[in-house]
């Protein structure tokens, strides 16, 4: 990113559009300087620091502590002066089966369903995803022709909206979609794949490995091109054979970026609702529905909505997510060290 | 000795085809047609007909139908290729269909039947691009009202973030006060708090300050991007400190340093989060879906998924609609990738 020169602002248009932009900003100027006289200089921090923490106060922090107030009330009222306090029998219904393996036998069985399909769906998806964007890598990692030709290949679906991924899915699945028209060529009958409960759910993985893929491969391939090249000249002469090499040098040198690949695409599985959503609705039944979408669809969507339990689900999830976002963190920092030292 | 040589090959490639080789090009082809196709395959079907839509086996490009008027007859009438019984060929329009057995009109002589086994006749068809498909939204539906609220959204957000992620940073990268590192923290950890997690707290909280079914309900809550704060700041932390002290020397005020050296200098960073913050707003689905409910309000992706949900999907416009959505993320793509991966390259975000 350094690498980028700023390019000289030298065209008229867009000289002509900052015109206004200075005037403003020029006349921002005056108060902030009386502003700086009662502050001091390093008051000037608090300042500038203040628009971003107001946000983050109100928008992030605040609905965080609150979540934990709301999963203690019940009944449908939005606001929380409104509702009343019933201590942890939301969790409790949560956590109100008779036999914890099988969903139906809980009070709260939408939940557990959920609860097993996205750890299923977690399961499939973080293994393929590695899988398929780890190989993508070493392919690129190749001496190619046109490299970041291909690289883009990859990346494009990455900058889709969940909803346009899931609606070019949904219609390739389509009973006339492009999958059976494929298939017809080699006879078999058309299929409506999304209304079968196990083609649903491997649709579900399969499009959500192709929306993201390329971004894990980039991450990927940045920490292949990190490792030195001398290293595989010295096994070459030394006449070591590829696959020792991969597992010798290769894959103990990207370890760190790919241990903080594996943590993201965990964070972004266990989450896993837009493209989903769009493609299955959740659906056939509940074979394609997700965490998220639960909590989405108990707090807001449904007749009877209960934010209290929606709120309680959310927290649960978010424990999972804080757990895996500090082993991120955690591995983040130990990779930067090693970065530092070498 | 064949183990050096294929080990040579594997890396070099150029001396003959080893089996990593082929598997490299059937990866890359493979991957080719799996990420490009579906989308050329939606962009081809956007400007198919609902007749055609329905057709199976599909074709690849858009086929219509070719009618004609025949007196008599208030529909126009789809025309065929026919096999008459005496074996001679002709062009004839379709009245009905009865069985297996077609009743058909020579469109010159109307008054005539003549009747043809089905197996005996093709459509007679024409390409045609149904660009209906893209005009007709904008009038049946509030498709220009989504398309402007997605507008909206996308660029008030991403000015906001630039702004505001923008002082952040330089607050937190030439200023040394109480609590940095707490500040630091502080939104490291907002990372760990993603919307599926408070959007039930979220929707009351923005409905308490009046901005549900409101625009600004769905911009204000995505503008202080931490990531937006990172990159900014370890931008900013490579522009040398006494910049900003020979400035204050010439009595600029904090203002001016902020946005007369501190910003013109950050621009590379600022143009990558500009395109990042463009991505994600523009894509933005599960906050507005639950902010929105009034159907002039919706953005693009929000109006798109309603449609699609409908018992009765209308394809051919959702098709057309999807294209249009897909739009600006395609000139992102193909304009300003580079800046997208060496940004992604780089930090790790998304």
């Amino acid at each position: 990113m350094k690498a980028e020169t700023p390019r000289p602002a030298g065209s008229g248009f867009g000289e002509a559009i900052m015109v206004p932009v200075r005037l403003a900003m020029g006349l921002v100027d005056a108060p902030l300087r009386w502003v700086q006289r009662r502050l001091g200089i390093g008051g000037m921090a608090a300042f500038f620091l203040l628009p971003n923490m107001l946000i983050f106060g109100i928008f992030v922090l605040l609905p965080f502590f609150i979540n934990f107030a709301y999963s203690m009330t019940g009944g449908t009222a939005l606001f929380l002066d409104d509702r009343t306090f019933v201590g942890t029998d939301q969790y409790a219904r949560l956590f109100d089966c008779s036999n914890y393996i099988d969903p139906n036998s809980c009070t709260e069985d939408t939940f557990w369903t959920a609860v097993g399909n996205t750890a299923w769906f977690v399961v499939l998806q973080v293994t393929l995803m590695i899988l398929f964007s780890l190989i993508t890598a070493l392919i690129l990692n190749r001496e190619l022709m046109a490299r970041s030709f291909w690289r883009a290949v990859f990346f494009f679906p990455v900058l889709l909206s969940p909803v346009v991924v899931g609606l070019i899915w949904k219609w390739i699945l389509q009973r006339q979609g492009l999958l059976n028209f494929a298939l017809y060529g080699f006879g078999f009958e058309p299929y409506t794949w999304l209304n079968d409960r196990n083609w649903a759910f491997a649709a579900a993985v399969g499009v959500s490995i192709w929306a993201h893929m390329g971004f894990y491969t980039l991450i990927l391939l940045a920490g292949l091109q990190a490792i030195p090249k001398d290293l595989y000249e010295a096994a070459e002469m030394d006449g070591t054979r590829p696959a020792r090499a991969f597992w010798r040098i290769t894959l103990p040198l990207l370890m760190p970026n790919l241990l903080v690949v594996i943590v993201l695409v965990l964070i972004r599985a266990v989450q896993i609702f837009d493209e989903v959503y769009v493609l299955t609705g959740g659906g056939p039944g509940t074979s394609t529905l997700y965490l998220t979408q639960y909590i989405y669809e108990t707090g807001f969507a449904t007749q009877l909505r209960n934010p209290g339990l929606a709120a309680a689900a959310s927290i649960l999830m978010g424990m999972v997510l804080v757990v895996l976002t500090l082993i991120q963190l955690g591995l983040g920092r130990s990779s930067e060290k090693k970065g530092s030292r070498k | 000795m064949s183990r050096i040589a294929a080990f040579i090959f594997r890396r070099k490639g150029r001396n003959g085809w080893h089996w990593t080789d082929i598997v490299t090009w059937i990866w890359l082809v493979g991957g080719l047609l799996i990420m490009f196709g579906p989308a050329v395959w939606l962009v081809g079907s956007s400007f198919k007909s609902p007749a055609a839509l329905a057709e199976f086996p599909p074709t690849i490009l858009p086929y219509v139908t070719q009618k004609a008027t025949v007196e008599g007859y208030d529909k126009p009438l789809d025309l065929y290729d026919a096999t008459l019984p005496d074996g001679s060929k002709a062009v004839l329009a379709e009245v009905r269909r009865i069985g297996v057995i077609s009743q058909m009109v020579d469109p010159e002589k109307p008054g005539e039947i003549i009747k043809v086994n089905i197996s005996q006749r093709t459509p007679v068809r024409t390409m045609a691009f149904a660009t209906t498909n893209y005009t007709e939204p904008f009038t049946q539906f509030d498709f220009v009202r989504y398309l402007w609220n997605s507008v909206f959204v996308t660029v008030t957000a991403t000015l906001i973030t630039l702004v505001v992620n923008s002082m952040a940073a330089f607050a937190l990268s030439k200023y040394e006060f109480r609590g940095r590192t707490f500040a630091m923290l502080l939104i490291l950890a907002t990372l760990m708090v993603p919307l599926s997690v408070i959007m039930v707290p979220l929707y009351s909280i923005v409905s308490a300050l009046g901005l549900f079914n409101n625009l600004w309900g769905v911009i204000l809550p995505t503008v202080a991007t931490p990531t937006g704060v990172f990159i900014l700041r370890q931008y900013m932390l490579t522009i040398p400190d006494e910049l900003i002290d020979a400035a204050r020397m010439d009595k600029a005020s904090e203002w001016q340093i902020y946005w007369r050296i501190v910003l013109p200098l950050t621009a590379p960073a600022l143009a990558v989060l500009a395109i990042f913050s463009v991505v994600w707003r523009w894509n933005d689905f599960l906050w507005p879906l639950i902010v929105l409910s009034r159907k002039e309000l919706y953005t693009l992706q929000v109006g798109l998924s309603i449609y699609s949900g409908e018992l009765n999907v209308q394809w051919h416009f959702i098709l057309a609609m999807t294209v249009v959505t897909m739009i600006p993320v395609v000139l992102v793509f193909i304009f300003l990738q580079r800046f997208i991966t060496t940004g992604i390259a780089g930090t790790g975000l998304k």
